[in-house]
């Protein structure tokens, strides 16, 4: 079963990552990159996104397109990437989700099917 | 004569239920699928054995009617269709596979009301017409958050497997956390619901079916003994009006002196493991009460020891309310008193905090304080049993 993993991050985590020293950032990337490498078996991609201030949002369902600057929702919590990988069952999905360490929070979401 | 009937329908539908959910389960791998044939069948049996009577094979019964309304409702779909032509009665049931059922219904993905309502279902064998009365909701809505739930399972990959080893824990705490929250919910509303199913006993055959696939798992066991010692009590529980009799005014002949020791046994058991728990705690607490000859034979010394453990272990307001009280008993109401101070106001919405406040200033010579936190509580609870004693408590303070 395929899944995608969206990362959230949070205001505090970004403060955290803000107040870090060098070397205390270079651990943080180290542990992100470790987790790449671990489950390098079972990802299929995947994207770290910029921040939300560079966000755009048309809606489309108010008659002509609608040009917003910013995400859709906004809050604290902001999608900030995801990656999709292919495990055997939520389990497993879970299991993965459960050490990533590069942000607070994980959504995880069945692939209903593929575009391209 | 029809309560004893219900009954014994409940009991025979209970034991078979679940090893067909299992087995079809095993031949169709879909999860959707086992459950709505199982819910057909449970529903078929409710019709015609009242009138037919029990017939001398239930679970073969069951899985007839089970199979051919697969075989009908699954025309389309040959792949599952060529499975369920395959099956044979009787069909192989070892190992139990209840278990892994069970596991699939109480995963942590799926929201607390649609693990206990599943459980019920798929194991138990209750109909959602049952559950939507024992949980006072309407039966549309039960009947969604079961089909939510399911299509969960199914769309979000939840497995129908046996957690791995590392996770067997927090997964087995979740089911003993779902177990526990449906003996509750049965063992609050005796009163009320008189004409509901009697979840107590799910709740109770549930456990025991745990303990009994799970023999290893010390809080297990003390999940079992907890929920036995409180049946063992609950001739006691209510007076010839059916109004609530507190511990310390109940008549200890009407216990079950069997039962209290058969559970004290489990205990024991459990204890052998040396990895104490909150359910082997809870239990030991109530066994302490259960043995003890008479109200004053107490021995409140093992009991707020009890707590402290327990406190240790899983921290919590109502813990320590509890403990409080235990406290009042051994070392006076001042002493009680005081640690219910430093509750007020994490429990300040919880009515039993008030009525037990409200006994501690009678105690200490301050009817009006008493009444008023009488008053407090009567305010925040919403059971009638409880409702009824508070309210005779102010009259009389």
């Amino acid at each position: 079963v395929k899944y995608v993993l969206l990362f959230v991050e949070t205001e505090q985590f970004a403060n955290d990552l803000a107040a870090m020293g060098p070397s205390e950032r270079e651990r943080a990337y180290d542990r992100v990159n470790e987790w790449f490498a671990n489950h390098a078996d079972k990802l299929r991609g995947g994207s770290k996104l910029k921040s939300p201030e560079t966000a755009t949002t048309v809606r489309l369902d108010r008659g002509d397109p609608v040009i917003i600057d910013g995400p859709f929702v906004e809050g604290k919590e902001v999608v900030s990437g995801y990656v999709e990988i292919e495990v055997a069952d939520l389990d497993e999905a879970l299991r993965a989700a459960k050490t990533w360490p590069g942000c607070p929070v994980v959504e995880i979401r069945p692939v209903a099917f593929e575009s391209m | 004569v029809s309560d004893a009937v219900d009954a014994q329908l409940a009991r025979v539908v209970r034991e078979h239920a679940g090893h067909l959910a299992a087995s079809l389960m095993h031949v169709t791998g879909d999860f959707a699928t086992a459950e709505d044939l199982v819910q057909d069948a449970v529903l078929a049996a409710l019709r015609h054995w009242p009138v037919e009577g029990i017939p001398e094979r239930p679970d073969a019964w069951l899985f007839t009617v089970a199979r051919r309304r697969g075989l009908d409702a699954l025309r389309r779909e040959h792949n599952y269709l060529a499975k369920l032509a395959q099956l044979q009665w009787p069909v192989q049931a070892e190992p139990d596979e209840r278990l892994q059922l069970i596991f699939t219904c109480c995963h942590p993905a799926l929201p607390r009301q649609a693990q206990i309502a599943l459980t019920l279902r798929v194991v138990c064998g209750l109909t959602t017409a049952q559950i939507a009365r024992a949980f006072l909701v309407h039966e549309t809505t039960m009947a969604q958050r079961i089909t939510r739930a399911k299509r969960k399972i199914t769309d979000a990959g939840i497995p129908y497997r046996m957690p791995a080893d590392d996770e067997l824990g927090a997964r087995l705490t979740e089911v003993l956390t779902v177990i526990y929250l449906l003996f509750n919910e049965g063992y609050l509303s005796t009163a009320e619901r008189a004409q509901s199913r009697d979840l107590v006993e799910d709740a109770e055959w549930l456990a025991s079916l745990l303990y009994e696939l799970m023999p290893t798992e010390p809080e297990v066991g003390g999940l079992l003994a907890l929920i036995r010692l409180h049946r063992a009590r609950s001739a006691a529980r209510f007076d010839l009006d059916g109004r609530l009799v507190l511990l310390q005014h109940q008549d200890r002949s009407l216990w079950d002196r069997e039962a209290i020791e058969g559970a004290a046994r489990l205990l024991a058991r459990a204890a052998k493991q040396h990895q104490p728990g909150p359910y082997q705690l809870q239990a030991a607490i109530l066994a302490c009460h259960a043995e003890a000859e008479g109200w004053h034979d107490t021995d409140w010394d093992q009991i707020v020891l009890l707590y402290d453990m327990l406190l240790h272990l899983a921290p919590s307001p109502i813990t320590r309310l509890n403990r409080a009280i235990a406290l009042r008993y051994r070392s006076g109401p001042q002493a009680a008193m005081a640690e219910l101070d430093t509750l007020a106001d994490v429990l300040d919405s919880y009515h039993l905090y008030h009525a037990t406040r409200a006994d501690l200033e009678r105690e200490l010579g301050h009817p009006d304080l008493a009444r008023a936190a009488n008053r407090r509580a009567l305010r925040l609870t919403a059971n009638p049993a409880e409702q009824a004693v508070l309210r005779e408590r102010i009259a009389w303070t």
